[in-house]
């Protein structure tokens, strides 16, 4: 169940936006789709919620198939990056816009939109504009106003795009939270790494019109399927002839087996974090970056300009570099 | 330093006054004082306004002027929303030849769209003559001819206003209603209108003020034929070269009254809907 799209292709002119996808996203879980801009993800959103139409393939949400269905008719709840507020009405007439075109009774629908609203903490902004919400708040009344039509599927397109880093952070942990309460079927597309590990049950990794892998987030951080997918998760760098992620390698100032030693040269502190460029006195091999923290640097006496000896820490997971 | 000059609005000099000045002298001599003499015509020697209102030519007249405005301006409505969405939300060839043929009726002149009404639709070499013939439809020389080219002329004032805050708003709110389950027109009625309102309202009235105000185009295409066919700016012209003045004056003065209310109203009604 869930939503089954089987052998999808969209192009736009001559660029090829999404080729051959076939993905099944489960029921009740949080999905995100991850990848770089232009990636083909918001596409397949899109794709997913009719209000784009694939050039081949199927698309089936709950064992329907709703590949020939107009958006309207598809009971899919969708945010837009930018809000898409309708400015014109009030922010309870937008959470109410669904129930209204759906024409149920008066009282359920001031009952629902009270409802709503004390779900997403806007009770008291029942009667203001969009225009006159912060960014955050906007989003917020958009997904109420997905969430009236109690939606099969909820479709996020980059939700906290268009917001900044801290309100960002606390809707990301308050979506969390929502679906948690909610279960509806969620998926959501962003770009941003972070965000898709911390929220997601599930992530798939699309790129290039794609699908990189789909895991859960620690299948797809342990066990990378591609050095893409190894790159895109979060900082890597080349330890020899293999990827690895720059806290993952053992430093030390005594010889020891190594892959390669050499003095550090470059040494940047980031809050409790410093990061090291260390190159590697064999030409052969490109400069490592290390990353270690504060205390570790401390306990192991480094300091800029100290030749070190470098190697996978246990259990570390790398990828041969293509 | 900035903060200085921002808090008060720009400092204002000589120069300032100079420019100021340049612009109130040339809009008095070019419009206020010529239209404020029109004022002063028709109550300056008697009330002309009363005597003239007991003709019947011009009580006819402003009647036909007043029907032919309306249906020209329900006309380009209804055409001018449709054209916009077309413009804005369409892609299709020839679609930069249809933006350039709907300025033709602003840089064309009024005397030309008319002959070319009637070279298109008149009554015995007109190109539709036979057809119009066959239904029995009287074209030029009688009311639809005179809304023909009033609509002709103000065709693209509606579009002009619509199609800039069409392009502004973008699709995204009308695509949020349909995945929330409305359909085309309700959606349409629902949010596309709501958000276009205000620039409609204005397309409107600068429509109504044109077609009020349309002179050349009519003048060929009715006949100018006294209670028949005679629209109020045409009586004005007769009636003038008549040395009925006091007519011409109190005639000139209610179409002015007219397109004033009309643009006052708006201009009262927009600040209110902004402020929401």
């Amino acid at each position: 169940m869930g939503i089954e799209i089987v052998g999808v292709n969209k192009s736009f002119g001559d660029f090829v936006a999404l080729s051959d996808i076939d993905l099944s996203i489960p029921s009740g879980g949080l999905t995100a789709l991850l990848g770089p801009s232009g990636g083909g993800k918001s596409t397949l959103l899109r794709i997913i919620a009719g209000l784009e139409t694939a050039d081949s393939g199927t698309i089936e949400i709950e064992g329907q198939d709703t590949t020939n269905v107009p958006a309207q008719r598809r009971n899919v709840g969708f945010v837009f990056q930018h809000y898409a507020a309708f400015k014109h009405m009030s922010v309870a007439k937008n959470v109410a816009f669904g129930l209204e075109i759906r024409k149920r009774p008066k009282a359920e629908i001031a009952r629902r939109v009270e409802e709503l609203l004390e779900l997403v903490h806007l009770e008291q902004f029942a009667h203001r504009l969009p225009a006159q919400l912060s960014g955050g708040q906007r989003q917020r009344m958009a997904l109420a106003r997905a969430l009236a039509i109690e939606p099969s599927v909820l479709l996020l397109d980059e939700p906290f795009g268009a917001l900044d880093a801290k309100v960002r952070k606390e809707l990301r942990d308050w979506l969390r939270r929502l679906h948690d309460e909610v279960h509806v079927t969620t998926v959501f597309v962003t770009h941003d790494q972070e965000e898709a590990l911390e929220v997601a049950d599930t992530i798939v990794v699309i790129n290039d019109g794609r699908i990189e892998q789909v895991g859960t987030p620690d299948d797809l951080y342990d066990k990378p399927a591609s050095d893409f997918v190894l790159s895109f998760l979060g900082p890597v760098t080349t330890l020899g002839d293999r990827l690895i992620r720059p806290h993952d390698i053992e430093i030390s100032r005594v010889e020891q087996a190594a892959v390669v030693d050499g003095p550090i040269t470059r040494w940047t502190r980031v809050g409790f974090e410093i990061r090291l460029e260390v190159t590697p006195t064999d030409a052969r091999y490109a400069p490592v970056q290390v990353s270690v923290t504060r205390t570790e640097a401390h306990a192991l006496g480094l300091h800029p300009g100290d030749h070190v000896w470098l190697r996978p820490a246990v259990g570390a997971q790398s990828v041969v570099s293509a | 330093m900035a903060s200085h000059a921002t808090g008060r609005g720009p400092r204002r000099t000589a120069a300032t006054y100079v420019r100021r000045g340049l612009v109130l002298v040339y809009l008095f001599f070019l419009v206020a004082w010529p239209v404020s003499l029109v004022v002063t015509r028709t109550f300056g020697d008697g009330n002309h306004l009363a005597s003239t209102l007991q003709d019947p030519a011009v009580v006819f007249a402003l009647q036909m002027t007043v029907v032919v405005a309306f249906w020209a301006v329900v006309i380009n409505t209804v055409f001018g929303v449709g054209m916009s969405l077309l413009i804005v939300r369409y892609d299709f060839a020839g679609k930069g030849l249809l933006n350039t043929l709907l300025d033709l009726p602003l840089s064309v002149s009024p005397v030309v769209i008319g002959l070319a009404l009637l070279l298109a639709y008149g009554p015995r070499d007109g190109y539709f003559a036979p057809v119009l013939d066959a239904i029995n439809l009287q074209v030029v020389f009688s009311v639809p001819g005179i809304i023909m080219a009033t609509a002709f002329v103000s065709l693209p004032l509606v579009i002009r206003e619509v199609v800039p805050v069409l392009q502004e708003i973008g699709t995204e709110q009308e695509q949020a209603a349909r995945s929330l389950g409305a359909g085309g027109w309700q959606t349409f009625r629902r949010i596309t209108l709501p958000s276009i309102r205000w620039a409609l309202v204005y397309g409107v009235v600068l429509s109504l003020a044109r077609s009020l105000g349309e002179f050349g185009a009519v003048k060929i295409v009715s006949g100018n034929i006294s209670q028949q066919t005679q629209t109020a700016t045409l009586l004005v012209e007769e009636k003038y070269l008549e040395f009925e003045r006091g007519a011409a004056y109190a005639t000139s003065f209610l179409l002015t009254l007219i397109a004033v209310a009309a643009l006052v109203v708006v201009t009262v009604l927009r600040p209110k809907e902004e402020k929401a």
